[in-house]
């Protein structure tokens, strides 16, 4: 479980984008691949079976909200600016030169890829890089939490990042 | 003398901003005569920019905690 939770939470959250509701997701999706998982024939990696669970939550989510959606009263919401000058209509045109858009959408592809890296890895060496890298605990903190003495870690937060990025280098662009 | 080895776990420590003063003129010392190490240095700090651009969420440690008490007492 602690090898997957964060690769699942990270894909929910991309496609619900709160990360409450994430959390339940995957929680369910744990839930239901445990309860399930005798017909589980190991045809394919663990991991794909859970997330192949996890769209499905996902799917079943949008449904739930969309069902509700339809009783709601229709707002249309004015612009502010609107109506105080001429052109208000040029105004709300998107900004075709704009890459604003395009880079969150390649930022979370680029999650992806990282986490997928990181499953990679081995799991002492995940856990370390994880905690020091994306949670931004201190050196003693983390040092507790896996029991190893600091230039030990700093070994093993080396070991991952060499693997990272090689993994990276081929899965995603060159560095 | 440092060997490339020894730089390179320096290099990672100052990702972090957590290496020394001394430890830092070591490295910038070493990058000038070696150029393995520059290259090295410069995919790291590549590594570490992209990390934060990709903004990973992760659930925090107690969470998970939670999680597994309540699958285990469902299970």
């Amino acid at each position: 479980m602690d090898s997957y939770s964060d690769y699942l939470f990270n894909y929910a959250v991309t496609r619900v984008n709160d990360s409450e509701i994430a959390k339940d997701l995957v929680q369910e999706t744990f839930f239901a691949g445990l309860k399930s998982a005798k017909n589980f024939k190991g045809e394919a990696a663990e991991r794909t079976w859970l997330i192949s669970i996890l769209k499905r939550k996902v799917i079943d989510h949008y449904r739930k909200i969309n069902s509700k959606k339809a009783k709601s009263i229709i707002r249309i919401t004015k612009n502010d600016k609107g109506d105080t000058d001429s052109n208000f209509l040029e105004e709300q045109v998107a900004d075709p030169t704009s890459l604003l858009e395009n880079s969150k959408m390649e930022n979370e592809e680029l999650g992806i890829a990282i986490q997928e890296c990181i499953a990679k890895l081995p799991k002492k060496h995940a856990m370390a890089f994880t905690l020091k890298t994306i949670n931004g605990l201190s050196t003693e903190e983390v040092c507790k939490e896996l029991e190893i003495n600091p230039s030990n870690l700093w070994v093993i937060i080396h070991r991952a990042r060499t693997v990272l990025m090689e993994c990276l280098n081929n899965n995603w662009f060159k560095i | 003398m440092k060997t490339c080895k020894d730089v390179e776990i320096l290099c990672t420590k100052a990702q972090y901003n957590e290496a020394t003063l001394l430890e830092k003129i070591q490295l910038k010392l070493h990058m000038l005569i070696c150029k393995t190490c520059k290259s090295f240095v410069k995919k790291n700090t590549k590594l570490t920019s992209l990390c934060s651009e990709a903004k990973i969420k992760t659930l925090p440690l107690e969470e998970k905690e939670r999680m597994k008490k309540t699958l285990r007492s469902k299970s």
